[in-house]
């Protein structure tokens, strides 16, 4: 595995007024992993997924990328959501946001949105090139959804889809925005068993033949231990281990953190 | 179950009777003091009342019904406006006819009528405009007949001053319209809903009011007069000439506005306006500059109300800042609502049938406001997507070469 990390977040802190959400976090990922980040409900890893993201601007701390394409490392604190999305961090969220009067492909086609250039004059013109870049979005945007496996429903709304596969949409969004990583928040969340396990199989296909790392937020334990190389958890904003599921499975403060004090007995 | 409904409608209508009974039934006759009491009305009253109010319960239970169907049949409803867009075997011959009527329309109806088409067709474009802003991109904005009042006073100002004609006008009125709209629009970036309505709002009445004070600069209230008519290479006109042809100024007007705005709603940016009205977050999430598509909203549709409003001075030849009050943002507002939000060939309908209904409603003398409104309010109700509800073209993928 490659030892530079492609994300490096170190001891980033987030204030809301006088509440820390935040307090200097640690939490790297290398090319080509799956790292999860665990812990108890209002534990932060959302905040935290919003600080990396662009949503928030981060109270303190540094977050650096280094693009694998280029290898050049960037400081992207506190830049606008999209400008994150073009250097490469594509996001899904917990609550689903799917464009919902839109449908599958124009979703997908959304995603492409910051890879394409017709302008206005363009648009009105419509010339060649314009059409090509229309034709070529739209073949890229169906070639995605027959890799994760949606290209039945191509040309339903979004909102008519099934719960898991308005969430398996929700990935290939994001991986329309061409990313070197992607952020899942809580992927699996009210999926049923057979959907999680197709999940599960979804995201190691993404990670071994995209090429493309991934931080994923999940409560679902047998998912996190069979899919993740290194696991983060997170308890009250801070992190309390780092380690492979292994580790983290044997580590008392994770299990105090998860069940309470009086485990130990 | 309709004896039940029944029995709600008859006491409706005694609540009605009751309710209207001292502005009904009562007069006092102030000349000869006495009191006349009017039984009769109170009939009439109780009648209608109830008639009313078991249709308006019988359409409702109706509406439902059909919510209800489509939920079980888990196909959303094609009505039948939508079915008749996409017939070709019935688009082709309707717009031929269309456009042998709007081609034939001068020489057969009077100088009145051309006039009220005119002003007809100058809606259209305002409604195509603001249906950019409000219809496909979702924001709200209660201030557009500012737009509309910067083109119109570009030129009657641009040709007080320096004598600029109409054609030159026309495109700098337009671009003098979109830089307003830039304006507004950096400010209310961070605004949406209701918060973008109010701002929207104050900022037409603040661009009213400077015209309206500004007594050096517009000539205030008072408005400037004649504004030269649009010219044709300097041939010279007569007023009926002049007329009909600025009615098909307008019409080659809004065909140019109906292909752009048809391009760029199927266009890149056309996708990141609707994905913008779905859902802000997740739109700027996937890497859509949201100031950027914001602000192109504002501009683009702006300037459509610059164009509309130079066309209104040329005709008018007049302009002063009443023409352009809360108002008209209003009407204008309603002409993308009734006719239906993002839906270009609604717009048009709908600006149609704002302008032209009230017109051909003046029989009905003060009485027509009051029947607009009801008609307005039974759209909203039976009608909430409009006349003709979106028919976007969706993008679809056909596999035909794999």
């Amino acid at each position: 595995m490659d030892m530079e990390p492609i994300l490096d977040v170190k001891q980033l802190t987030m204030d809301f007024g006088g509440l820390r959400a935040l307090d200097s976090v640690d939490l790297d990922v290398s090319q080509g992993e799956i790292v999860a980040l665990i812990g108890p409900n209002g534990a932060g890893k959302t905040t935290f997924f919003n600080c990396i993201t662009g949503i928030y601007d981060p109270t303190g701390g540094d977050i650096m990328i280094t693009a694998p394409k280029n290898g050049r490392t960037q400081r992207i604190n506190g830049i606008k959501p999209n400008l994150v999305t073009e250097k490469g961090l594509a996001r899904t969220f917990q609550n689903i946001r799917l464009f919902q009067n839109m449908t599958v492909l124009e979703n997908v086609m959304i995603g492409c949105h910051c890879r394409m250039k017709a302008g206005i004059l363009g648009a009105v013109l419509r010339g060649i090139s314009t059409r090509r870049e229309e034709e070529a979005v739209i073949q890229k945007s169906y070639s995605i959804l027959k890799k994760i496996g949606l290209e039945k429903y191509v040309n339903e709304f979004a909102k008519n889809l099934p719960y898991g596969a308005q969430r398996r949409l929700e990935i290939a969004r994001a991986m329309a925005t061409e990313p070197f990583m992607l952020l899942l928040d809580e992927p699996a969340a009210g999926m049923n068993p057979q959907e999680t396990r197709e999940l599960d199989e979804l995201i190691v296909k993404i990670c071994e033949t995209e090429g493309i790392s991934i931080l994923l937020i999940e409560h679902d334990m047998k998912l996190v231990m069979s899919l993740s190389d290194r696991i983060f958890v997170m308890d009250y904003g801070k992190k309390i281990a780092q380690g492979t599921p292994a580790e983290i499975r044997k580590n008392p403060a994770v299990i105090k953190a998860y069940l309470g004090e009086e485990i130990d007995a | 179950m309709l004896v039940n409904e029944l029995k709600k409608s008859f006491l409706i209508s005694l609540w009605f009777m009751f309710l209207t009974f001292p502005i009904m039934v009562i007069r006092v006759n102030t000349v000869e003091n006495i009191i006349q009491w009017r039984w009769a009305n109170l009939f009439f009253v109780g009648i209608g009342s109830f008639v009313l109010s078991a249709l308006w319960r019988y359409l409702i239970r109706r509406k439902e019904q059909g919510i209800k169907k489509t939920e079980v049949d888990g196909v959303a409803r094609v009505t039948l406006s939508q079915r008749l867009l996409r017939e070709r075997r019935f688009t082709i011959p309707a717009l031929i006819v269309i456009a042998i009527v709007a081609l034939a329309f001068p020489f057969v109806f009077s100088l009145y009528q051309t006039n009220i088409m005119i002003t007809a067709l100058i809606y259209v474009l305002l409604g195509l405009g603001l249906n950019i802003v409000v219809g496909v991109a979702g924001l709200l904005d209660l201030g557009y007949a500012a737009f509309y009042l910067v083109g119109a006073y570009s030129y009657a100002l641009l040709n007080y001053h320096f004598g600029f004609g109409f054609w030159t006008v026309l495109g700098l009125g337009a671009g003098m319209a979109a830089l307003f709209g830039i304006i507004l629009g950096f400010p209310v970036l961070r605004l949406r809903g209701d918060y973008l309505a109010i701002v929207t709002l104050g900022f037409g009445e603040i661009i009213r009011l400077i015209m309206e004070n500004w007594n050096e600069f517009s000539f205030g209230p008072s408005g400037i007069a004649n504004i030269p008519r649009p010219g044709f290479f300097g041939v010279e006109m007569n007023f009926e000439q002049v007329t009909v042809y600025v009615y098909f100024l307008m019409i080659a007007l809004s065909l140019f506005t109906i292909f752009v705005v048809n391009r760029l709603q199927n266009s890149r940016i056309g996708r990141a306006w609707i994905a913008l009205r779905e859902d802000e977050v997740a739109c700027q999430a996937m890497g859509i500059d949201k100031r950027k598509t914001k602000l192109m909203a504002f501009a683009l549709g702006a300037t459509w109300a610059g164009f509309a409003g130079v066309v209104f001075a040329a005709k008018t030849t007049f302009i002063n800042p009443a023409s352009f009050t809360l108002w008209e943002s209003i009407n204008i507002l309603c002409v993308v609502v009734l006719g239906g939000m993002g839906s270009i060939v609604g717009v048009i309908v709908g600006a149609f049938i704002l302008i032209l209904l009230p017109e051909y409603l003046r029989f009905l003398s003060e009485y027509r406001i009051l029947a607009f409104g009801t008609v307005l309010v039974l759209m909203m109700v039976f009608r909430p997507g409009g006349i003709v509800e979106t028919v976007r073209r969706t993008y679809q993928y056909e596999e035909a070469d794999h």
